[in-house]
């Protein structure tokens, strides 16, 4: 296990913000709001890379841009393949020039790293390149939308998958996209939601400690796409931690822990009931889809609290 | 000095003096996928980099769209770039390649020019780089393994250039100039050196100059920073010649925009583009030991078109051949051809134009065929019969 120094006291990340105030993103924004914890507790100096994605879109519009760290975005599905360009330019240029070295953070959504940015991850991951890739994840291509991803949960009603007479939103159950990255061996993945900042930011620092590919699994609420008040954002997130839905973990050089254990969860209903893409399951009617989506989450928790006990 | 007359030989098949000269420039960074025929590009620069040779770090990617992605973010943080790749390979970086440009990456690319699935062929034709000639890429055919290493050097110095910033393609025919092994002159690492120091970019990615590269325009940017492409293309001609000149002054080897053989006082001249042209050239050479008034003029520099080193060569002549090696169906014309005809339309020229498509998936074209087609449009000239306009399918059983 790498020794990281825990964080103590909020007033240590005081005055590193990375991002200036005025961007574009919608109040209540789930993601801006964890993107912003990250880089107060990432290592610096720092190349931020990012998919196209809301946070693209809403950051940058040229000639403003939200960021003061260098921020490089090419395109959809490539935010991996553009993290691995970096970190080999940095290294042999470091090498043959003097060049200093950078921290590098790729931001990608659930659409840009599910789906259509999965093949790009996937390499990088296997080439072992040094760098930290967020998938912050909304659980839909949100910035063209709401249309469903891989990253949709059962039953969720998106303009890909409405709720209609016939078929009640989405059909499948979310991609397990830890357990992909994981089975690159790579050294660190973690899940993390921006209502639980203490462990988001431990989090971002052991990942950057490992001299090698690491990831970060982000719950990104989003008030256009779930459809409950901006005020409610940080709470929703909690929700998704407190009911089990969310669970924080983390899969150190293989070990599995639990870094928020859950022993007493809410019923997955009050995560359920404050959204309107998902407030539906409750309706008796749909009772078969609420029971396979606890199914889904119960029985996730059950085997990553098996794997945790494992390594314990 | 004349290239008959090197100091030294070596011999190379395109791909292997493609890839000693890319290691002689003294590149950074290379991300690659294999396809065939560029194969034995990557192979070699893998060998160079992992035997020592080369101190460039070799992205091995998992595909081509990452090998362009990875290209653009390793050259904007100020690497020299290059990479290699043909046919569905192109194709894959498609969306890729207009980042390439847009964010002004100097990076070089050969191609190992290569027909287009369906049905799939691993064979030379020009469809790969057709597909994707309004990218914002400079494109460079060349005829033989000398003009390719050459080219190389020149490729990288224009497309750092700050006044260009332009990504440069190098096309080579694949199969009839990838793997064909020819004697080549090389420079000394030294001359490389001199020729081509290592890049300084102006901008790029660093945290002592923290910039925002890729941002989201709107209408009322979108279309300035989309026309400093242009601009800078339009600068390409002067710039390679200057270039052209300073390797000149070194090497003896200039290649110019286009190359022209016997089209002072030809009737009919033949236009194409890559190793097509040294057998038209041998074609050309026979028809006026027959006393046929035909002449050759291959496009080098295929983007930016370079009407004005194109024009003086074909203006007096009464009927022009374009030769394409790829289509564009249910277009008026092929591509090389709609360029050729444009550049006569703005000129003010009325000479008609016989266009062909020919060689398509690695079908070869003899010297016998390029007189063939020349003489039949030259006994139309002088029958007084008209030149027959449109495209046509040379040598296909229909």
């Amino acid at each position: 296990m790498m020794s990281v120094s825990e964080i103590k006291s909020i007033k240590e990340l005081y005055g590193l913000d990375l991002i200036a105030p005025g961007h574009r993103a919608c109040a209540g924004c789930g993601a801006l709001v964890g993107v912003r914890q990250i880089l107060l507790a990432s290592k610096r100096p720092l190349i931020v890379v990012n998919a196209t994605s809301c946070l693209e879109v809403t950051s940058t519009p040229y000639p403003q841009t939200m960021w003061k760290v260098p921020w490089v975005h090419l395109l959809f599905e490539n935010a991996a393949a553009a993290a691995s360009g970096i970190e080999a330019a940095l290294k042999v240029l470091s090498r043959k020039y003097g060049r200093q070295e950078h921290y590098i953070i790729a931001f990608g959504g659930d659409g840009g790293t599910f789906d259509i940015g999965i093949q790009a991850l996937s390499g990088a991951l296997e080439r072992g390149h040094r760098f930290l890739y967020v998938c912050y994840d909304n659980e839909a291509y949100m910035n063209t939308g709401i249309q469903r991803s891989g990253a949709t949960p059962l039953g969720a009603a998106t303009t890909t998958s409405p709720v209609g007479a016939r078929i009640v939103g989405k059909q499948q159950q979310k991609k397990d996209l830890m357990e992909i990255v994981v089975a690159h061996k790579i050294p660190y993945a973690a899940t993390a939601s921006p209502s639980h900042w203490k462990d988001l930011v431990n989090k971002v620092r052991k990942a950057q400690s490992y001299d090698g590919p690491s990831f970060i699994h982000l719950i990104a609420t989003c008030t256009r796409g779930w459809y409950f008040d901006p005020s409610e954002s940080i709470k929703v997130a909690r929700l998704a931690v407190e009911t089990r839905y969310w669970p924080l973990y983390e899969v150190e050089n293989g070990r599995y822990r639990i870094t928020n254990p859950v022993p007493n969860p809410k019923p997955l209903e009050e995560f359920l009931k404050v959204q309107r893409r998902l407030s539906h399951l409750l309706l008796p009617e749909n009772a078969d889809l609420l029971e396979k989506l606890k199914a889904y989450v119960n029985e996730r928790w059950e085997r990553l609290n098996k794997l945790s006990t494992c390594f314990a | 000095m004349s290239l008959l007359q090197p100091k030294t030989l070596k011999p190379m098949s395109t791909s292997e003096a493609i890839a000693y000269a890319v290691k002689q420039a003294n590149v950074d960074v290379i991300a690659a996928y294999p396809i065939t025929p560029q194969t034995i590009i990557v192979e070699r620069l893998s060998e160079y980099v992992n035997n020592g040779e080369l101190d460039a770090e070799y992205v091995a990617v998992e595909s081509e769209h990452s090998a362009m992605s990875a290209c653009v973010a390793a050259s904007l943080t100020g690497a020299r770039v290059f990479t290699s790749t043909a046919s569905q390979g192109l194709a894959l970086m498609h969306e890729v390649l207009y980042v390439a440009s847009g964010l002004r990456c100097p990076i070089v690319m050969a191609i190992a020019n290569r027909a287009l699935s369906a049905p799939i062929n691993i064979h030379c034709d020009h469809s790969d780089v057709m597909g994707s000639r309004d990218a914002g890429w400079v494109h460079i055919f060349v005829e033989n393994a000398q003009q390719a290493y050459d080219r190389i050097f020149q490729a990288f110095r224009l497309a750092e250039d700050n006044d260009i910033l332009l990504p440069v393609g190098v096309n080579l025919d694949g199969f009839f100039l990838s793997h064909a092994v020819e004697g080549v002159a090389t420079i000394s690492d030294s001359e490389a050196a001199l020729f081509l120091p290592p890049r300084k970019a102006k901008y790029y990615i660093d945290s002592s100059m923290p910039m925002t590269f890729g941002a989201f325009a709107l209408p009322d940017w979108y279309f300035e920073i989309k026309y400093q492409v242009v601009e800078a293309m339009e600068k390409v001609p002067k710039k390679l010649a200057e270039v052209e000149e300073a390797y000149y002054k070194m090497t003896g080897r200039m290649y110019g925009h286009v190359g022209a053989y016997r089209t002072e006082d030809a009737d009919v001249c033949l236009i194409c583009a890559g190793s097509a042209a040294a057998t038209a050239k041998f074609s050309v050479a026979r028809m006026r030991e027959k006393g046929i008034k035909a002449g050759l003029l291959s496009i080098r520099l295929f983007r930016p078109f370079p009407v004005e080193s194109i024009l003086p060569h074909v203006k007096d002549a009464k009927a022009l051949i374009v030769m394409d090696r790829a289509m564009s169906p249910g277009a008026p014309s092929a591509p090389i051809g709609q360029d050729i005809k444009t550049m006569l339309y703005d000129a003010g020229l009325n000479i008609p134009v016989a266009n062909f498509v020919y060689g398509l998936g690695g079908r070869d074209i003899s010297a016998a065929e390029f007189e063939s087609i020349t003489t039949k449009v030259i006994e139309d000239l002088k029958a007084g019969r008209p030149i027959e306009r449109g495209v046509k399918y040379w040598g296909v059983r229909i």
